[in-house]
């Protein structure tokens, strides 16, 4: 019985405890906070990270951090300096900076604050243990968020950019009535191809198409995967009633082909990209011929 | 549901307006082989732009179909499949080889008197 309750009551001393020695901390920081401050700016520069910026940039970003960090200390929420990093990250991002450089000044932050509570306390060693035992639980989880934050800005920034990438990178294009080119360039994974595949079956039917030439020359290397979409792309064409013209299989790519034994006998490949629109036009019926011959 | 065959010209034109049933795909197959000599058609369209599924006994039996009209004496065209039923079918490996395709029932028709007119002129 007596223990039941004195497990709750002690945690509950625990907590005020470290509530308070928090509360400490952070009065100790918000006085000493232009100090702190110039120190840390002036390790950052020491460190020679951030170097996109200018020393003033940092000397801002610098004060805008403290304080979050003072108020995620106090207040012992993360929202708000998530939102912070989130933020920074959006401006900083563009600019080059790094995860390392990112990271690396949060900890200088973090070692030079430590490094204030060590002066401060030298006295008192019981007390100083104490209030390291608040503080770095605290200032670790900030760390924490900061880096995570950043990381995760940039990884929404690379997926927009890698979306942009695929989209820009596919387009059916009309060169002349009912004759479409798809030039494929870089790298295609299974996902890519499966988008390229539905591309091309909805521009045949909007344009009416009754051959596609779809050009390799870009694409450097292919599996068997890829190999396989690319014949089921051909397939599928022709259920739509329009035949491929593949071109542009480079030696690397034919030597892979026929070591993984794809079944080609359906596609029909010329060696580049005229060749292969010039064999178009002769299915579609039309000849190009020089001006000065007509005359 | 029964699928209506409509003559017109030298062509048999069988439009599927729902997804079939086995039974109704076997009676389409009938009575298209029947009738094909019947009527003298040089050709037949299969339009089948209204299913959006496909699936392998229903490849299965279009290409039963052509194959059947082709000893018949004349030649089939499957009309108006969807971007996306291709893609299925062509994952499920159904791609109806040896028959032909063409992009709607007004490509069939351009496709089959092309063919007609290189035969007889």
């Amino acid at each position: 019985m007596t223990r039941q309750d004195s497990l709750p009551k002690d945690s509950h001393v625990y907590s005020e405890t470290t509530e308070q020695l928090l509360r400490e901390l952070v009065a100790h920081l918000r006085q000493s906070r232009t100090q702190l401050r110039e120190e840390w700016a002036r390790r950052i520069t020491e460190a020679r990270v951030l170097t996109a910026m200018t020393k003033e940039e940092i000397f801002a970003e610098a004060t805008s951090v403290y304080d979050n960090y003072v108020e995620a200390l106090e207040t012992g929420t993360f929202e708000a300096l998530q939102a912070y990093a989130r933020n920074l990250s959006e401006r900083i991002i563009p600019r080059g900076v790094e995860t390392h450089e990112v990271v690396g000044i949060v900890l200088l932050l973090r070692d030079v604050l430590a490094r204030s509570l060590f002066a401060k306390y030298r006295d008192d060693f019981e007390k100083l243990n104490r209030i390291l035992d608040a503080y770095e639980p605290a200032a670790n989880r900030i760390a924490n968020t900061v880096a995570v934050g950043f990381v995760q800005e940039r990884e929404r920034v690379i997926r927009q950019q890698q979306e942009a990438i695929r989209e820009l990178s596919t387009p059916v294009l009309q060169v002349r009535e009912r004759l479409l080119i798809l030039p494929i360039i870089g790298l295609i994974d299974p996902q890519r191809a499966r988008q390229l595949t539905e591309q091309l079956l909805r521009g045949i039917r909007t344009n009416r198409a009754k051959v596609v030439v779809i050009d390799i020359t870009g694409v450097a290397a292919m599996d068997a995967t890829v190999a396989n979409h690319l014949v089921q792309t051909v397939e599928a064409s022709r259920l739509l009633g329009a035949t491929v013209i593949v071109t542009g299989l480079s030696p690397e790519i034919a030597q892979t082909l026929v070591n993984i034994g794809v079944d080609l006998g359906k596609m029909n490949t010329v060696g580049d990209l005229q060749g292969g629109i010039e064999q178009a036009e002769r299915l579609l019926g039309y000849k190009v011929r020089p001006l000065a011959e007509t005359a | 549901m029964e699928v209506p065959i409509l003559k017109q010209g030298d062509f048999l034109i069988a439009t599927i307006q729902a997804a079939l049933t086995d039974a109704d795909l076997m009676q389409l197959r009938s009575a298209l082989v029947h009738q094909v000599v019947r009527v003298r058609s040089m050709a037949v369209i299969v339009d089948v732009t209204a299913l959006d599924v496909m699936d392998s006994f229903a490849t299965r039996t279009l290409r039963e179909i052509a194959h059947m009209i082709r000893l018949r004496g004349a030649e089939t065209v499957i009309v108006g499949i969807q971007p996306e039923v291709a893609m299925s079918m062509v994952q499920l490996g159904l791609t109806l080889e040896g028959v032909t395709t063409c992009l709607d029932l007004e490509e069939g028709l351009v496709y089959l008197n092309q063919k007609k007119a290189k035969s007889t002129g």
